[in-house]
């Protein structure tokens, strides 16, 4: 029971030392303080001198703009697609192909789409020439486009799985089915009745995850290096850029621009929250106001034909990049390669096999640990009536809205100081801080609306506080739960900066393997590599899918939705 | 940066803890005792299959031949092995670091070398150094005009090259102002890694070459010289091209293997190259058409070395020494050039070879898309490092932040 009673303490501390040290590590530095490179002294030079970055303004608007835009949108096509489909067969369709589009790469599915949309793509070359009259690629300016649409796109395109697979989870707590049925009963329209009388319950419980949605959107690189424009990027690129640079000097500068970076996405977070109190009054009024349906049948196709059009362009992406790890010579505008091998998996697959097995085992452990410790904080929740305060919560955000490369040498400094030695072990602990905010905004809101009168039920029946967890709560929140678990394992797989720094690069995974890999820009390595870290987080989710409609398959309602 | 060298006197007096002696490879059977059995984390650029395979046969052989084990940890960016050591630096652990071998040169090595974070002198003893053509490669002592001093050993030659389908662009322009006006004409057909990616920079610097009277200014670091009359015709160069490139210089392939894969694509039809060899084994590996060739715009184009140094902490100093001598012999050398593997130039002294070890060089054939070290023409030393480091900047600035 004392073990239990800690847990939120500990928990806090594992994710709060290595961000304080991050922090630290960050703001030394864009104050002028970072003495391996002879600055001893508080000053705010490099402020200054990132003030004086002609691009800096650009690049302040384009990482508010696209991450704004994306969440927006992706939230949009979520909300419009599970308002008119929900519980239909579309639904069930598009839920089996969750996890494969869950588990594909950021990084693998800007590829993908990049090769579809650009000038010399995949759609080009299928209607080339025939219809376009193109024998040679048009010199169109699609992909890193100024105005980062084609990062929109493909932050859409991945946000969205995400965005619907929380929505998911939390489904069921909010009781849609007797909710619709007296809206409908009402004389309210799918949609409508949705929007009216569900969705505001739903919200409420995606909300955090929707922020993650956004502070990651702000900060993401990869993507951004792929689709987004370069001639200024986002700031989150930027900044990686200046930490790379040989010149060490602009490591200052580099601390300064993600403090920016941060501040960034502070204010956009609240303005999101400004914006929900804002729609939230004004919804109010519209549902009050008794309209019964608002173009019922447009929205139903718009919400399919989006949902279906972001699905479709991560699997025909996929499919591309998988034809590339085939592919001979394939030039412009043949639609399919000239010729097709195994070269180069019998190349380079081997190679990643090893990679393979220390990604599933790092993600495992990690995973493991940070369920393990969500639960007991949950649970410690729960029983001894702990209410976690707004403040812990931001706490645990800490992590997920501190651009990675910030805050991460940081981090590293602390783990050798520390002694922790560059193995597996420490790399793990470094995951844990990434995974566990995510596997609790995955976990808590479906946890904390269980309804708590089964636990009365329970103890009036005998059962004691352990009883009631493992024998009702744990059963019947499996598929909460494995989806939370599902999402670790894929954010685990995903980490490139925390497995490279604080494994010093001895310990290599699929993703380090395929960001190196990927930083030469062959389509035909990169499709291979995409592929096999698609494999590497589709078990978990694939897992999460099937496990709790076998368990279940006679209790329909815990099937998870 | 003035209080560098006070904090590295300041490092070196806490370090001098009771540590372990380092191996000379003076007493080179002593250094291939004591690395038998290290393993050696080589931190080297990972974006390239060819060079990925190269690393994979040479730890292969080394193992088998001396009993080390190499790891070959891919970087994005050679930067990352820069922090990673920084960062050791920072937490004080100056024995027992992570990296044992890097792939690096110019800013890279000024930076390293200037913050204390290298190990040696020790290149300048290994047993193949007495075949490294130090004398006709000046590029081999001199890492973008900073004295290596032993602190790094060479293994490849590098030179600038550009290359083109023949299929689309038969008659490829012989000189930067031939280009201007091809790129002019036909609009969009030209691009260049985007600096500070170091092949955008290099383009400029090949450029800037073409256009002053005395290049020696270039060996000089930048605030020695009248940096903005040197480059004045460089940057009205570069307003003319600007507007000409792929997708208007509105957005620009971020490394040389993207550009490539633009060309493969057919969005562009003239590419720079830092590998004379680069076309060759792309078109071998099914990367390119067999109708891409490479040349040489008039007037020489810059060269430079690649080299191997290792950091001042790292764990297993002898195993890397025996590493980058493998790296230095005729064996590792002529298949690093072979076309079909590399296509890299050597850093040997060819007539300096024993004749078996010449027949090794004789007996490769140049690949379809390589130039003969003839045709290849006469190799510009690469300008002081400062001198990227500016450009790249001024790039940026005027270029960088168009939209």
């Amino acid at each position: 029971m004392r073990a239990l009673r800690a847990a939120p303490g500990l928990t806090l501390a594992l994710m709060l030392g290595p961000v304080a040290a991050g922090l630290i590590g960050t703001l030394a530095p864009a104050l002028g303080v970072f003495p391996a490179l002879g600055g001893t002294r508080l000053s705010l030079a490099p402020f200054a001198a990132l003030a004086a970055w002609p691009g800096l303004g650009r690049a302040v608007f384009l990482s508010l703009f696209t991450g704004v835009a994306a969440t927006l949108i992706s939230l949009g096509i979520v909300t419009l697609f599970a308002a008119g489909w929900q519980g239909t067969r579309a639904m069930a369709g598009i839920e089996r192909a969750l996890a494969p589009l869950l588990a594909v790469p950021h990084a693998a599915a800007a590829f993908g789409l990049a090769f579809l949309i650009a000038p010399s793509g995949w759609i080009a070359r299928a209607l080339s020439p025939w219809a376009t009259g193109w024998t040679r690629p048009a010199d169109l300016l699609i992909v890193q486009d100024p105005w980062g649409l084609a990062m929109v796109a493909g932050l859409v395109i991945k946000e969205v799985p995400f965005v619907l697979l929380m929505l998911l989870a939390a489904l069921p707590q909010a009781r849609p089915g007797p909710r619709l049925r007296i809206a409908r009963a009402l004389g309210y329209g799918r949609v409508t009745g949705w929007l009216k009388a569900v969705f505001p319950a739903v919200y409420a419980q995606i909300r955090l995850p929707v922020y993650a949605v956004l502070a990651y959107s702000m900060s993401v690189v990869d993507v951004a290096i792929i689709l987004g424009p370069n001639t200024p990027p986002p700031l989150a690129v930027q900044v990686v850029r200046w930490m790379s640079d040989p010149d060490l000097s602009l490591r200052f500068q580099a601390a300064a621009g993600a403090v920016v970076q941060l501040a960034l996405v502070a204010i956009a977070l609240a303005g999101w929250r400004l914006g929900e109190i804002a729609i939230g009054t004004l919804g109010r009024r519209w549902a009050e106001g008794g309209a019964r349906r608002h173009g019922e049948g447009a929205a139903r196709g718009a919400g399919l034909a989006l949902a279906g059009l972001a699905a479709g362009a991560v699997v025909a992406g996929l499919a591309g990049l998988g034809l590339w790890s085939v592919a001979g010579l394939w030039g412009f505008p043949e639609a399919l390669p000239d010729t097709v091998s195994l070269k180069s998996w019998a190349r380079h697959g081997p190679a990643l096999i090893a990679p393979a097995r220390e990604t599933l085992l790092i993600a495992g452990a990690a995973t493991a640990l940070a369920l393990a410790l969500v639960l007991a904080c949950l649970e410690a929740e729960h029983r001894f009536g702990l209410t976690p305060g707004a403040r812990s919560l931001w706490l645990l955000y800490l992590p997920l809205v501190v651009p990675q490369v910030a805050f991460l040498p940081g981090v590293q400094t602390l783990a050798l100081m520390g002694g922790a030695d560059m193995g597996r072990g420490a790399v793990i602990l470094g995951h844990l801080v990434f995974v566990l905010p995510y596997v609790f905004l995955t976990l808590a809101a479906p946890w904390r609306a269980w309804d708590a009168r089964h636990a009365t039920v329970a103890a009036a029946l005998g059962a004691g506080p352990g009883r009631v967890f493992w024998a009702v709560r744990m059963p019947m929140l499996l598929a909460p739960a494995l989806g939370a678990m599902a999402v670790g394992l894929a954010v685990s797989v995903g980490q490139y900066l925390p497995t490279l720094l604080i494994g010093a690069g001895r310990v290599q995974t699929l993703t380090t393997e395929a960001v190196a890999l990927a930083s030469g820009g062959d389509r035909r390595l990169i499709g291979l590599t995409a592929l096999a870290q698609t494999g590497a987080s589709v078990v978990g989710f694939a897992l999460a899918l099937a496990v709790p409609r076998i368990v279940w398959r006679r209790r329909r309602g815990l099937c998870g939705a | 940066m003035r209080a560098i060298p006070r904090l590295i006197a300041t490092l070196a007096l806490c370090s001098a803890t009771p540590a372990v002696a380092n191996p000379d490879p003076a007493d080179w059977p002593a250094v291939l005792d004591e690395a038998r059995g290290q393993t050696v984390y080589w931190n080297a650029w990972g974006g390239a299959s060819a060079t990925n395979d190269f690393i994979r046969w040479a730890g292969d052989v080394v193992k088998d031949r001396y009993g080390v084990n190499v790891v070959h940890v891919k970087l994005a960016d050679t930067g990352d092995a820069v922090s990673r050591v920084l960062a050791e630096k920072t937490a004080g652990k100056d024995t027992g670091g992570a990296i044992d071998l890097i792939w690096i040169n110019g800013a890279n090595f000024a930076a390293m070398k200037k913050n204390g974070l290298l190990f040696g002198p020790w290149a300048e003893d290994l047993p193949n150094w007495t075949y490294v053509d130090v004398e006709g490669k000046p590029a081999v002592t001199a890492d973008f005009t900073v004295p290596t001093e032993g602190l790094e050993a060479p293994w490849a030659m590098a030179q600038v090259v550009f290359y083109y389908d023949t299929a689309r662009l038969p008659e490829p322009p012989p000189s930067m102002s031939a280009l201007l006006d091809w790129a002019a004409r036909d609009p969009g057909r030209f691009t260049f890694p985007q600096p500070p990616d170091f092949l955008g920079a290099t383009f400029m610097k090949q450029a800037l070459y073409g256009m002053i009277a005395d290049p020696t200014v270039l060996q000089s670091p930048v605030d020695e010289v009248d940096y903005d009359a040197v480059t004045a015709p460089l940057w009205a160069f570069m307003d003319a091209l600007t507007p000409h490139l792929w997708r208007q210089g509105r957005a620009y392939p971020q490394t040389g293997p993207r550009q490539l894969q633009l060309m493969a694509d057919g969005e562009i039809d003239l590419a720079i190259s830092f590998s004379p060899g680069e076309a060759s084994a792309a078109i071998a590996n099914g990367q390119l058409p067999d109708t891409v060739r490479s040349y040489v715009m008039e007037g020489g184009t810059i060269g430079n070395a690649s080299f191997v140094a290792i950091p001042y902490n790292a764990t297993a100093k002898a195993g890397a020494m025996v590493l980058a001598d493998f790296l230095l012999s005729p064996e590792a050398q002529a298949r690093a050039q072979d076309p079909v593997v590399l296509g890299y130039g050597t850093v040997l002294a060819l007539d300096s070879l024993p004749p078996e070890d010449r027949a090794r060089f004789d007996a490769l054939e140049l690949g379809i898309a390589t130039l003969s070290p003839e045709a290849l023409g006469p190799t510009l030393p690469e300008p002081h490092p400062s001198w990227m480091t500016r450009i790249e900047a001024d790039w940026s600035a005027r270029y960088g932040v168009a939209d």
